[in-house]
């Protein structure tokens, strides 16, 4: 995301025109778009004249819509964000409180404005908001290390695109493959065809290009992690390998950048044992994805190994926290950014206040995690929120129901 | 487009369906008055008629109340209706049969004549060449009749009681047709029905084309004035090598328009072959072929039958449709026969309206594009069956332990020793897999047939083989050892009645097993409901069957397994080595064992008692396995029946996908049986459901008992490792789905299952909680199921569904 203009004010009131590049940006876009804001943004509208006779015209418009946004609606497997809300700017075809829903696109700017009103009751742009933008204007360009990763099992496979804020399921791909059984060859020829489909797929999801012509082209190739429990992956790599060598030369190019992983199991929450394993973490070094596993397996281990000094869960969060135990010297919140993302205004100030008192006040350390990614949905398992903390405390709260 | 448009119809149509709703006096005074009419003129007229008023009024509706039409209408309906009823004479008096037999198509009598000016096929092929092949040259034609069959192509099968209209219209009309021809071939010109041709007669003679084309007409003369013609063809034929040229009939021939008379059948008739001996013919005798298409009336005669007239056969009558017979008009036209059963229909729609509808439904219902196979029930009482059959006792039982236990080399060698695998094989096996190096593994190939599992030397999938001891039937259910296939070792352990679990003894090996797999099996099969185990220490032989490394594993294992929740009676420890067979079905005669008295590994296994199975409870049957059993059974599925009991021809409800299936036929431990009980082994071959509603995990039901598909269940679960809200995979048996742990209700008191802590924050190991467990998708599970939860490749918990 390419940061336009910026024009946020002292009191967090303030405006910010943004042009999104990436697909990615519409997830940033959809964290960052809160109900009760305005968006401004290019438009088609369908304009329906009524001549004086009764006849009806109608025609398509481009317009600049302003609205105050009431819903978002975000398609993460296609990344398209639409969001609703009433026009607040008069314009020759259309009225002020039409109802309009705005379709953003890839490189069309759009202005998004944050009110505090007179009396507080916006939010503007609180931390949250300021942090979020920060990490969606990332000018640093090390944002492009994506990988693609296939967990697999017999019969069972998910393709899948780890980006840096989100991992977006692309295809699972379901097949039944008969068992092996006495003078059967069925185990085989199943197996051979699941990999067969598993492969045309995951060229498909890759946009890779097969044909012979391609083999020249320097176009990079995202590191490929397959990942099975026992020897699918391992066989899946051997029949690439094969197509390579007899009928499509094109895939030697991306030979270089599979990488076999041991995952427990083949469905997709097994991801976060194969951006642990050794292999991967040589290639996806410092990914935001990697750091936030790491910090969600730290935090099951303390949990694990002293239950008294990790917490988790809202109330007990806050408690921790109220009783000083997130601070200096260790104290560390832990935060899925789903809670952010909340239609009620109170409730979204309740997590930005937490999480402002713990940095600013406290003294810990704060780390927002993408609910969009597998560590972040174990985190939302747990509440949404958990804390490691400085001391031990007694976790009353059980105790008085 | 414009709203007001809108609204203004609107407006119309309301105005215009209560005028249409209401009925107007005045017309309903119109409508009595017609009737009355109609139903006053019809009794005055010739023939009288009589109908009831409700008929009436319906055609004075259809006729916009013109009263003459509605009139003639019903008194054709009526007087058709009376002939109907007529009964049906015998078809002895022909022209009687005729008018009696068939009512319902008013047959308009043709002219004879009509018929003459037929074209005939005879006259066109007369000159040709080929109609003079030499009578050893022909050939013997036998052509399997194609009978007309009855049904439509692709609708209802023929062994499916119902037939369509259209069929049963086409039956109809066989069947008169059929009526037809036991009559005199259908001429209504007295001179056809001569007596000599009696009707069983002509029906029995072969008729060429060209004689029927010629019944049909007069009898004529012949034209001797056609020889001539005929002689034009005779230079080419006069070379035809036939060995008798005999004095043959000239044939009648003619070119004029009408009709070749000679009605004489097969065999020639004496009179004929007097005429035949008038003239003097050396032309060869037509084909076979020839004679088939033109007739034998035509052909050259010879002075005697040969032996060749057997030769000629008909054409025609072989294909029993003649489609260049000229039509006689006996019969009723197309049209006629249309606008019959036009109005036989509508009579039908009328007299029962709503029955037809129903019909018609039920048609719609029946119209599909796949077949449905009909499968029929014998209706066994499937539970007495079981009672009053002599089986011997039968039970499963699932070989688990570390990898490289050598469980798979046990079993090979108890089935080696028991002859379940004949000595053949076995060489083969040991000569292949000395190829590759791996000697030692052979008896395991056995059970491992997977190719990747021979040149991994592991097992990946649970094998199952049968052997038979004097008193019982064993399944051995030989699981993975290996930790990643553990979801297949759950599978394989929901199918045992009880357990071997197998020690490597070697030094290092047994410590590491312990701490891996042999711990996880046994607390798994143990979860599962497993009561008895036996544990084969294996690989005696590689410590020279140290009586203290036997004495050491006993005690260890039988620590931990009465940990496990093993009873100590239901724990047994064979000293064994699958690799030389000692102590597997024989004693070992090995000095070094002589410190063992106990049982062997086989007589361990008969000590077992069976188990009994809720054969009386609803049916219930996790999929194993879905495949292509044979080209007659393109779908099977196999697994072990946990309750209840089937038989061949029930249908069954697969769950979750909720589609119904019939069985085909079924297998009982890969016998052919017709019903099966709970604790069974089965393969069912399924019909009339779609591959892809079957997966392995699937549990299978009766629609009257259907199984719930649940997204979330409360279960009370022992913890194996710390529990807190997380991913989990959730198995039972072949059932093998993500889901994730949402709550944590209370952790409980082993013994009184007493609340201890309400919402604890995280589950210790070893304690007992009940959890919330949340999927994505809808599964089919019900109380009282066990559970096992697995996370990261662990096993997390293990549980019964409440």
């Amino acid at each position: 995301m390419r940061l336009i203009k910026n024009k946020i004010e002292h009191n967090a009131s303030g405006t910010v025109t943004l042009c999104p590049e990436e697909p990615e940006d519409m997830w940033h876009a959809y964290n960052l778009i809160r109900p009760n804001d305005l968006l401004r943004a290019s438009a088609i509208r369908r304009v329906t004249t009524t001549q004086e006779t009764g006849s009806t015209s109608s025609a398509r418009v481009h317009l600049m819509l302003e609205i105050r946004v009431k819903n978002l609606d975000f398609d993460p497997q296609s990344s398209q964000l639409h969001v609703s809300g009433t026009i607040v700017n008069e314009t020759a075809h259309t009225k002020i409180g039409q109802h309009h829903t705005l379709d953003l696109e890839l490189n069309r700017n759009f202005t998004l404005e944050k009110e505090v009103g007179a009396d507080g009751e916006g939010v503007g742009w609180d931390s949250i908001a300021v942090q979020m933008l920060k990490d969606a204007v990332d000018e640093g360009g090390n944002r492009r290390a994506e990988a693609v990763a296939v967990v697999m099992q017999e019969g069972l496979a998910h393709i899948c695109f780890i980006g840096q804020f989100q991992t977006i399921l692309k295809q699972k791909v379901e097949m039944s493959v008969p068992r092996k059984r006495h003078g059967g060859g069925d185990h085989d020829k199943g197996m051979s065809k699941f990999f067969q489909v598993t492969l045309d797929t995951l060229l498909r999801q890759l946009e890779f290009n097969p044909s012979s012509t391609a083999l020249t082209s320097n176009e990079t190739v995202r590191p490929v992690l397959l990942a099975s429990p026992g020897f699918v992956a391992a066989g899946f790599q051997k029949y690439i390998q094969s197509v390579a060598s007899t009928t499509t030369p094109a895939l030697k190019r991306l030979l270089p950048s599979i990488v076999v992983v041991h995952s427990a199991s083949g469905y997709l929450h097994s991801l976060a044992e194969v951006l642990q394993s050794p292999a991967v973490k040589t290639i996806l070094a410092d990914t935001k994805y990697a750091r936030e596993t790491r910090l969600m397996d730290d935090f099951l281990e303390q949990l694990r190994k002293e239950t008294n000094k990790a917490t988790y869960g809202p109330r007990e969060v806050e408690s921790a926290v109220d009783q000083g135990a997130v601070g200096r010297g260790g104290g560390l919140l832990i935060i899925s950014n789903r809670l952010f993302r909340s239609q009620d205004v109170a409730e979204r100030k309740r997590w930005v206040s937490l999480v402002d008192r713990v940095r600013d006040i406290e003294g810990g350390e704060v780390r927002v995690l993408s609910s969009d990614h597998e560590s972040g949905r174990r985190l939302d398992g747990l509440g949404g929120v958990a804390a490691l903390l400085t001391f031990p405390i007694v976790d009353d709260i059980e105790d008085d129901e | 487009m414009s709203r007001h448009r809108v609204k203004a119809v609107s407006y119309d149509e309301d105005d215009f369906d209560d005028g249409y709703d209401s009925p107007d006096p005045e017309e309903q005074e119109f409508l009595q008055q017609c009737t009355t009419e109609v139903l006053n003129q019809l009794r005055a007229g010739d023939p009288p008629v009589t109908a009831t008023r409700d008929e009436v009024q319906e055609a004075l509706w259809h006729y916009y109340n013109d009263v003459e039409k509605s009139v003639n209408y019903l008194r054709n309906k009526k007087t058709k209706e009376v002939k109907k009823k007529q009964p049906v004479p015998a078809p002895v008096p022909a022209a009687k049969a005729k008018t009696g037999a068939v009512p319902v198509y008013p047959v308009p009598l043709s002219p004879s004549a009509s018929s003459a000016a037929h074209f005939s096929a005879a006259d066109f092929f007369r000159d040709a060449p080929w109609l003079n092949i030499p009578a050893h040259r022909k050939a013997d034609i036998l052509v399997e009749p194609l009978y007309p069959r009855l049904g439509l192509l692709g609708g209802a099968p023929e062994s499916g009681g119902k037939v369509s209209k259209l069929a049963a219209l086409a039956a109809a009309r066989k069947k008169k047709e059929g009526e037809k021809a036991s009559t005199p071939t259908p001429t209504p010109t007295p001179e056809a029905e001569k007596p000599q041709s009696s009707p069983s007669e002509q029906k029995g003679t072969p008729l060429s084309l060209r004689e029927r084309l010629a019944s049909n007409a007069k009898p004529q003369k012949p034209l001797e004035g056609l020889q001539s013609l005929r002689s034009l063809g005779k230079g080419s034929r006069l070379g035809s090598p036939s060995p008798q040229k005999k004095a043959s009939p000239e044939p009648t021939k003619q070119n004029s328009p009408e009709v070749v008379v000679q009605s004489i059948p097969e065999p020639p008739v004496p009179v004929d072959q007097e005429q035949e001996e008038a003239s003097v013919n050396i032309r060869a005798p037509p084909s076979t072929f020839a004679s088939t298409i033109v007739g034998d009336a035509t052909r050259p005669k010879m002075t005697e039958p040969s032996h060749l007239c057997a030769n000629t056969l008909d054409l025609i009558k072989i294909y029993g449709q003649d489609f260049a017979e000229p039509f006689d008009f006996a019969g009723p036209s197309p049209d006629d026969v249309v606008l019959n059963a036009q109005s036989s229909a509508k009579a039908a729609s009328k007299s029962g309206d709503k029955k037809s509808q129903a019909g018609l439904t039920e048609g719609m219902n029946n119209l599909g594009v796949e077949e449905k196979v009909n499968v029929k029930s014998k209706n066994l009482d499937v539970l007495s069956e079981y009672q009053k059959s002599q089986r011997k006792k039968a039970m499963n039982f699932a070989v688990i332990g570390h990898v490289d236990a050598g469980k798979s080399t046990l079993m090979g060698r108890l089935l080696a020793d028991l002859k379940a695998i004949d000595q053949r094989t076995l060489d083969k096996y040991r000569k292949e897999a000395e190829k590759i190096g791996k000697g030692s593994f052979a008896l395991a190939w056995v059970l491992d047939q997977g190719s990747e599992e021979r040149a991994r030397g592991v097992t990946i999938d649970i094998a199952t083989n049968k052997f038979e001891t004097e008193k019982t039937v064993f399944t051995i259910v030989d699981a993975p050892g290996h930790r990643d296939f553990v979801p297949n070792m759950i599978a394989g352990a929901s199918q045992a009645d009880f357990a071997v679990l197998v020690i490597d003894s070697g030094t290092g090996n047994f410590e590491s097993g312990l701490k891996g797999q042999t711990k996880e099996h046994a607390l798994l099969v143990r979860s599962m409901g497993v009561q008895r185990i036996i544990v084969a220490v294996n690989k005696m032989d590689s410590v020279e069957w140290d009586q203290d490394r036997f004495d050491e594993i006993e005690q260890q294992v039988s620590s931990f397994l009465t940990t496990a929740g093993f009873q100590a009676k239901n724990i047994a420890f064979v000293p064994c080595s699958g690799i030389s067979g000692d102590n597997v079905t024989r004693r070992s005669d090995d000095p070094n064992v002589s410190w063992y008295k106990g049982r062997t590994l086989i007589e361990e296994l008969e000590a077992t008692e069976p188990y009994s199975h809720a054969v009386d409870k609803p049916l219930r049957m996790t999929i194993g396995d879905v495949f292509r059993g044979s080209v007659q059974n393109p779908l099977s599925i196999s697994g072990r029946m946990d309750a209840g009991s089937l038989q061949v021809g029930d249908q069954i409800l697969t769950m979750p996908s909720g589609e119904k299936a019939t069985i085909r036929s079924l297998e009982v431990d890969g016998e052919p049986s017709d019903w099966a009980v709970a604790g069974q082994n089965v393969t069912l071959n399924l019909v009339n459901i779609d591959p892809i509603h079957l997966r392995s995990g699937d549990v299978i039901c009766r629609a009257s008992a259907p199984i719930a598909n649940v997204t979330s269940f409360t279960c009370k679960v022992l913890a194996f490792d710390h529990l807190l809200p997380s991913m989990v995979d959730i198995h039972r048996g072949r059932l093998h789905v993500p889901g994730r742990i949402s709550q944590l209700v209370a952790t409980l008191d082993k013994v009184t299952g007493a609340s201890i802590k309400k919402k604890p924050k995280i589950v210790a190991p070893g304690t007992v909680a009940r959890i919330v467990v949340e999927m994505d998708q809808a599964v089919p599970l019900e109380a009282p199921t066990r559970i096992v939860l697995r996370a990261g490749g662990e096993t997390v918990a293990a549980g019964l569904l409440e």
